[in-house]
């Protein structure tokens, strides 16, 4: 019997040619019914990924019957509230780590623990495994993430004769430097905040690395700490020089980006999607470039922020046994590297057993990620830190970039608020 | 239609009537507002009274929310963000009332007969008509401290930067010029119409007692105007304590949260993207209920004086 199952889902596999086989070994029963997904993907390049994928799972599956909804980015990020506890979804998009945590603990994400016991996804996805466990569950799975660091224009770095930095004093004399031929360092927009919650994960993880910077966000450390204050003083040596783009709070991190592609700032601290954005904007891969953040305390394990996006269960959904199928899918390694590719999302694939796209920036990040990242690889801000703790805390960072004689009341303050989180 | 009934001319016995009839007069009046009242009971009192049971709790609009009595309130009071927010709402409601004189002014220019004066009237209120999220951005460019016009037009006199909505002190008052611009259109049309109806007699008879300029607008005009600058007031103050577009598209509440007023407060804490406190927002929405509160009191008194007067 089980025999003969294995052998219709091989079959099937080679008949279609996409599901992976051991897809096909768990799933040989076809699947009926309805299945709902909701998707924040509203972008139009992901979107089309996305819309992409489900039809060859639906290709897969005739007898079911999938409908797809897609919400606009932002606005999917207050709905999801309501419609998880009112009229759920069988599959819903949403990020990974602390981000999950509200719905987790208000019982409305499925726990999928008994697919990360199976052994395709077991050894392909062990390294988002840790984003994806709150109390010693998993609670979804990932589907693509992307690397953090410094993207710089390399024709600026050659004129003025400087190279990648490889240690902080490097980085501020090669910053010296670029503000001596009348450029700015680093280009950031602050004005939605989150972007100097990246400096902020990169400046903490240097000076006191990963298991630190955990502690912070699990309110196990003070915000008015001295370790957190070398944090912010080394930051600071930034500030004091000049380094940022001036009037940073007023714009977005889009609006920020002429001052790179003018040629005014030299360097932008940001995610792999501002690739895309900037070559749009006429930069070739001749003057763009990418440098891993550099070590500030050399005994310190480089670790990295690599925000993933993930795919959930709702504990409320009807159709839980295709929303299983449809994770395995997702996560499978032809579906993986489909998607993850430059065409469609220009990311990071999740599973191990995937090929990466040759596109330099995704080269440069997946090896820095899978081989130099001893240190561990952090989310990002917003989804490390609870969702009270990164608003209040953002928001601090953001006045300490524009006064930083302001520390001392900001950190007091954030202290207050941790206070009332972490009870 | 078809074919008249003979009207009955017997008096209806008393005790044959049915009850709607005996009522008639005490239920109809009734019958007709029910539909108003349920809906206001339903869309307005119930939420306001909802809102107040929420702010008892702590919640994060998913688990179950627990009881904590009055230590939302409690953690108000010492919460420097809710005192910038609550001190904004102040000077928007000062400072928006400019809106009124301004208008006033703009109004008395623009009430004569010259040619194409439809023209310069509809484009005087053409601000109005746009949305707030365009007079939003619109102000937004104006103001940037690299490309904007503000700044171009301070450089030819040599006059330093301003990063209007990037400087925690200048910001809120740069969202609240943005937002005199489409009031001031509306109480100017609110003084248009109220001109129309001015008395062309007691000018004459104030003419002739040697009335003019200053005089004559403050003791002949303006009393006359007092229905639209009632109106122009009430607008004014409703659109201050709204003042929620103009502020998430300018700054977002930022820089730092300097600009933020109660609304913004309140849907920043409860319903943003990192907001999960319910009760905490329907606190901050309480506050701001009773303030409104005042001023809807206010009005309604002096509405029910003016009839009262009549």
């Amino acid at each position: 019997m089980n025999l003969k199952k294995t052998l219709v889902g091989a079959a099937l596999s080679a008949s279609t040619l996409l599901s992976g086989a051991a897809y096909a070994e768990s799933h040989s029963e076809p699947l009926t019914g309805e299945l709902k997904i909701f998707l924040d993907t509203s972008n139009p390049a992901p979107r089309a990924t996305m819309e992409a994928m489900i039809g060859r799972f639906g290709a897969l599956h005739p007898d079911l019957e999938i409908s797809t909804t897609v919400i606009d980015r932002d606005a999917y990020k207050t709905q999801i509230r309501n419609f998880l506890s009112a009229d759920a979804p069988d599959v819903a998009t949403w990020y990974a780590a602390n981000r999950m945590a509200p719905y987790v603990n208000a019982g409305l994400f499925e726990d999928v623990s008994d697919l990360w016991e199976e052994p395709e996804i077991a050894e392909n996805l062990a390294s988002t495994k840790g984003a994806m466990t709150i109390d010693g569950k998993q609670w979804g799975v990932p589907y693509t993430y992307y690397q953090w660091g410094v993207y710089y224009r390399k024709d600026i770095y050659e004129e003025l004769g400087l190279s990648e930095p490889t240690s902080w004093e490097e980085m501020k004399s090669n910053c010296q430097k670029i503000l001596d031929s009348g450029r700015k360092c680093y280009t950031i927009g602050t004005k939605f905040l989150w972007t100097a919650g990246g400096w902020f994960d990169y400046m903490n993880l240097r000076t006191n690395g990963f298991e630190h910077h955990m502690k912070l966000a699990a309110g196990e450390i003070k915000w008015t700490d001295d370790s957190v204050r070398q944090t912010f003083a080394n930051w600071r040596e930034l500030i004091d020089m000049g380094a940022f783009v001036d009037n940073h709070q007023t714009y977005s991190w889009q609006e920020a980006l002429p001052f790179m592609v003018k040629g005014e700032a030299a360097a932008y601290l940001m995610g792999n999607f501002a690739v895309a954005p900037l070559r749009e904007a006429g930069l070739t891969d001749d003057q763009l470039d990418f440098y891993q953040f550099p070590k500030i305390d050399p005994d310190l394990d480089f670790a990295e922020d690599a925000p993933t996006d993930t795919f959930h269960i709702a504990a409320n959904a009807k159709n839980k046994d295709a929303a299983r199928a449809f994770l395995r899918f997702v996560v499978s390694t032809e579906e993986q590297t489909e998607i993850n590719n430059a065409a469609n999302l220009g990311q990071l694939p999740v599973n191990a057993s995937a090929s990466i796209d040759d596109d330099k920036f995704l080269n440069e990040g997946f090896a820095m990620l899978s081989s130099n990242s001893p240190g561990g690889v952090a989310q990002f801000f917003d989804r490390d830190f609870p969702a009270e703790m990164a608003a209040e805390g953002m928001q601090g960072l953001q006045e300490f970039m524009v006064f930083p004689d302001n520390l001392d009341d900001i950190l007091n303050r954030l202290d207050k608020v941790a206070e009332r989180v972490y009870k | 239609m078809t074919y008249a009934t003979v009207p009955d001319r017997h008096p209806p016995s008393p005790g044959r009537r049915g009850w709607y009839k005996r009522n008639e007069i005490a239920v109809t009046p009734w019958l007709f507002l029910a539909p108003a009242i349920l809906f206001f009971l339903f869309y307005v009192i119930f939420p306001i009274y909802q809102s107040f049971t929420v702010s008892f709790y702590s919640w994060d609009g998913l688990s179950d929310p627990t009881y904590v009595g009055l230590e939302n309130y409690r953690e108000l009071m010492d919460d420097s963000a809710f005192e910038v927010s609550l001190w904004n709402n102040f000077k928007w409601l000062v400072l928006y009332l400019l809106a009124i004189p301004v208008g006033l002014m703009i109004a008395l220019f623009l009430n004569q007969t010259v040619t194409g004066i439809r023209l310069y009237k509809s484009l005087f209120f053409f601000p109005f008509v746009i949305s707030q999220v365009v007079v939003g951005l619109v102000f937004t460019w104006f103001y940037d401290p690299t490309f904007g016009l503000l700044n171009t037009f301070l450089g030819w006199f040599g006059l330093p930067t301003v990063n209007v909505l990037g400087d925690p002190t200048l910001a809120t008052y740069g969202i609240i010029a943005a937002g005199l611009w489409p009031q001031t259109a509306y109480c100017m049309i609110l003084y248009l119409t109220g001109l129309n109806a001015v008395d062309p007699e007691q000018i004459e008879a104030g003419r002739l007692d040697g009335a003019k300029g200053a005089r004559m607008l403050w003791y002949i005009i303006i009393p006359q105007l007092k229905p639209a600058t009632f109106i122009a007031f009430v607008v004014t103050i409703i659109g201050a304590l709204r003042s929620f577009d103009l502020i998430s598209i300018m700054t977002n509440g930022g820089p730092f949260g300097q600009t933020r007023v109660l609304s913004f407060y309140m849907f920043e804490k409860a319903l943003s993207e990192y907001g999960f406190r319910m009760g905490y927002g329907a606190a901050i929405a309480v506050v701001l209920f009773l303030i409104m509160l005042c001023f809807i009191a206010y009005f309604l008194w002096s509405m029910w004086k003016e009839e009262k007067g009549h």
